[in-house]
């Protein structure tokens, strides 16, 4: 890879020739040190990795709690049996805006922010390579995520599920095409954010660091931007068919003009499951970060990490049917989706074990992002567990469609993507703000997290196993005792957060007072980078404006 | 000041926002054209505009940028991994659609052909292709009264031939891709009048297949193959529309290289747009020998 490895940087200090030396030449003096522009226009025009960041992690966090707030009326529907709240068509609306918010708006979204903030500063780069487009996919987002909530304000909204099957989805009224250009829009901006990264990860990493030292979450990153442009594209592709079925007479998806609704489901999961994989990956990074610096021990089995991820990101693309198992297929496609599926486990469990053989024998402290990230390993493992359940086949035919399948989704997501981010938060908030959060806070919010999200998704096994049907706000009285415990459950869930909410804040206002160090984790420089030193642990706490505007040197930590 | 070593981050970038305010705007102003509202097509235009602009806008400051020599070569090579990831993606938009017509045509079309489905709906329907669908073969109707079934027995439109426009159409875009190659090698060699030639050629080449391709719309229309024609209408007209918008934006890329070149803009080391023009040129041209194997020729 030395033909993209880098001489070194210097960072300019022009705006455009023609500027060269008019009115901006005062904010962008003769030295490299120059800080942001004044004013609130600074966020709306910034270039800068770090500034992009804050907007993307702060934009999902105000999300996780508008899709959080949709999930509370889902389940205080649920408590009982029988129509308390809310109409049907609100609770589908309820269902499909908040997976729509929580995947687009929320998860992908925090993982964009961390790879602005931190890409740049652990390859040692100056910014991200392409620094205004990096500005464009950001409002791209806001302005998809606008055009979803727009949906909210017409007759009953999207109500067909995040998925859009048709022909269901065909009957949605005024808000389907707002819903459609919505995902074109969200759909140019991860493509947009995830060329940046490809691009700064291949073209600018600091000279010294190869492909094979890079730190993990650069290299899940590097894999999950690689899925992001394959398959948003077939999104796109997919609700373009749907556009042109409902408002320009194609028959892609009715059997009546010789097309198949089925085909919707294909395509879909073509680009569905890869999705899922986006959203666990850069998790994966995460977790191989902060385990070895709060073991005390470098990674276990760097190389085998980067190729299960490898794996995993690969054999995304040849599992999509499972999620059709009941639609209807020869039965050589069941077998062949259902071993596809099973074979992930191979890679995934790889990555469990060495989480715990990195833990195993280390001088191991339970800070609140390594609370997180243990919590993580085990409830992460329980839905991987029913992962292999519903790759089953035969049993498949039981559970599809059940309570069984959001238990599972929501075991992966919720303790897996959503505890992941949560932990990258609290262990990277005083690099990012220069100040500790409170900690004793900070512990609370995981056990409160960590008990109730088993309340809340634990039961809905049962109820799933027991017969009761996904996506409807109504049920029989024979579930009623889970699901109130369930819904308990996600409401101490959902008020837990706001701790975590207050001490965000109180720690970017400098709340607690206690400075961060350059290295803030006792640990970090030397295991924080994977096999090289973690280089944003070399710099101050908060980092400078710019960073890394000369190359640094890499040095190994690992003797290899 | 600017040693050639910096990589260059730009500061304070105001298209970005122009431009994802004048997408919106075009988007939303669309959904509302779609809802039956009289003010959409208004907003969408000046949506359209406003990305135009921007477009204009954004691509002037980058060729300003690069004449003034603010690029070295490491951001030369971030552009081109862009471009190379971003053709990536539209291959995979272009999938979509070919693996649409795969499935239907070797698939679905077939199934609705045989078994139940046809016996109990539609017992006329063959399920061979080119399709517009079972619909016009008697469906729905009770299979104890055949009396009332309906009478199609074939397809009520023309599919398109292979050796008419298609064909020179084909010709029309290969010989582009060759002209277009020629250029570059004319401003590797520095001989900018060959450099110019050859791109008016190319231009030129790429708007006579977007006419030739109108011509085939209307033919096709004329003959009852409409977009509404089932599946195979559907699948015709989605492949060949979005190609043919892709012909269009490359067309008009390769016109503003043509017009930078003119203006001497490129040299043999320095030349990111106008390879990013030919890689997108010979992008849209390998997509085209697809849609002519496997929508006209197949
Ligand atoms: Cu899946």
């Amino acid at each position: 890879m030395s033909a993209f490895s880098a001489k070194g940087y210097e960072v300019k200090d022009h705006n455009t020739p023609q500027h060269h030396h008019d009115d901006h030449h005062d904010d962008h003096h003769g030295d490299d040190h120059h800080g942001p522009a004044k004013g609130w226009l600074r966020w709306v025009v910034t270039t800068n990795h770090k500034d992009i960041g804050t907007l993307y992690l702060l934009f999902s966090l105000v999300m996780f709690f508008v899709g959080g707030a949709m999930a509370m009326i889902i389940r205080a529907e649920l408590f009982q049996p029988g129509l308390q709240l809310v109409q049907p068509a609100f609770f589908n609306n309820m269902t499909t805006m908040h997976a729509l918010v929580m995947i687009f708006g929320a998860v992908m979204p925090a993982f964009v922010g961390l790879a602005n903030w931190l890409i740049p500063m652990m390859i040692g780069a100056p910014d991200m390579a392409l620094p205004r487009m990096n500005n464009m996919s950001f409002w791209m987002l806001v302005a998809g995520i606008t055009l979803l909530f727009s949906t909210l304000f017409m007759g009953d909204g999207l109500g067909a599920g995040w998925t859009m099957y048709p022909p269901l989805v065909l009957q949605t009224k005024e808000a389907l095409p707002f819903g459609i250009f919505s995902v074109h829009l969200l759909g140019i901006s991860s493509i947009m954010g995830a060329i940046n990264i490809i691009a700064t990860i291949t073209n600018l990493r600091a000279p010294g660091m190869s492909l094979w030292q890079m730190p993990i979450f650069v290299w899940t990153w590097l894999i999950t931007a690689f899925l992001l442009i394959a398959v948003m594209p077939v999104f796109a592709g997919a609700v373009t068919m749907l556009l042109t079925d409902k408002f320009f007479g194609t028959s892609f998806f009715s059997a009546a003009g010789g097309g198949d609704p089925v085909l919707y489901q294909h395509i879909f999961w073509f680009f569905g499951h890869p999705e899922v994989y986006i959203l666990i990956l850069p998790t994966f990074g995460i977790a191989s970060t902060i385990i070895p610096v709060f073991s005390r021990k470098p990674l276990f089995g760097y190389l085998s990490m980067v190729g299960a991820t490898i794996m995993i990101a690969l054999l995304s693309f040849v599992v999509w049917a499972h999620h059709m198992f009941s639609v209807g297929m020869p039965i050589s496609g069941e077998l062949f989706f259902m071993w596809a599926t099973i074979a992930i486990a191979i890679p995934t469990a790889v990555k469990v074990f060495n989480w715990i053989a990195t833990m195993w024998e280390g001088a191991m402290t339970f800070e609140t992002p390594m609370l997180f990230s243990v919590g993580f390993v085990v409830l992460f493992t329980i839905g991987g567990f029913t992962g292999m359940m519903m790759a089953l086949a035969p049993l498949d035919f039981q559970y599809h469609d059940t309570y069984f399948i959001v238990a599972h989704f929501h075991y992966v997501l919720v303790p897996g993507s959503i505890f992941m981010i949560i932990a990258a938060t609290y262990f990277w908030l005083p690099k990012w703000t220069g100040f500790m959060y409170n900690e004793r806070i900070g512990k609370l919010h995981f056990w409160l997290s960590a008990i109730s999200v088993n309340v809340l998704f634990f039961p809905q096994h049962f109820l799933g196993l027991a017969g009761m049907p996904r996506r409807i706000p109504d049920y029989a009285i024979q579930f009623s005792d889970w699901n109130m415990i369930s819904s308990i459950g996600a409401f101490v869930f959902g008020v837990s957060q706001l701790l975590f909410l207050y001490v965000v804040i109180d720690c970017i206002r400098g709340g607690t007072g206690i400075k961060a160090t350059n290295e803030v984790w006792d640990g970090a420089r030397q295991y924080g980078g994977g096999i090289v030193e973690g280089l944003e642990w070399t710099l101050p706490s908060p980092p400078p404006y710019h960073t890394f505007t000369e190359a640094p040197e890499i040095k190994s930590t690992i003797p290899r | 000041m600017s040693t050639q070593d910096a990589y260059y981050v730009p500061h304070k970038a105001t298209w970005p926002v122009i431009g994802t305010a004048g997408l919106f705007c075009m988007l939303a102003g669309f959904a509302n054209f779609l809802n039956g509202s009289s003010t959409g097509v208004f907003w969408m235009f000046t949506g359209l505009l406003i990305f135009i602009i921007m477009l204009v806008g954004w691509f002037t400051l980058q060729s300003r940028e690069s004449e003034a020599g603010t690029f070295n070569g490491q951001v030369g090579t971030s552009y081109r991994i862009g471009m190379m990831w971003f053709i990536f993606s539209e291959i995979a938009f272009f999938c979509v659609f070919f693996g649409t017509l795969w499935y239907t045509r070797n698939l679905s079309v077939p199934w609705l052909g045989t078994g139940t489905t046809k016996e109990f709906l539609h017992p006329l329907f063959d399920g061979t292709w080119p399709t517009n669908g079972p619909e016009k073969w008697g469906q729905f109707v009770a299979p104890d009264d055949p009396t009332k079934l309906g009478t199609h027995t074939e397809a009520d439109f023309e599919p398109m031939g292979a050796w008419g426009l298609p064909f020179i159409n084909t010709l029309l875009l290969l010989s582009s891709g060759i002209t277009c190659t020629w250029a570059h090698h004319a401003l590797i060699k520095q001989n900018r009048e060959k450099l110019i030639q050859w791109l008016i050629a190319t231009v030129a080449l790429g708007f006579i297949f977007v006419l030739c391709q109108a011509v085939e719309y209307h033919e096709a229309y004329a003959e009852g193959l409409t977009l509404g024609t089932g599946i195979y209408g559907s699948t015709f007209f989605m492949l060949t529309g979005f190609h043919g918008f892709h012909v269009c934006v490359g067309a008009i890329i390769l016109s503003v290289v043509l017009f930078r070149s003119w203006k001497g803009h490129f040299t043999p080391d320095n030349h990111f747009a106008f390879e990013a023009a030919a890689w997108y040129w010979h992008f849209v041209d390998v997509v085209w020998l697809g849609l002519f194997i496997f929508v006209y020729l197949m």
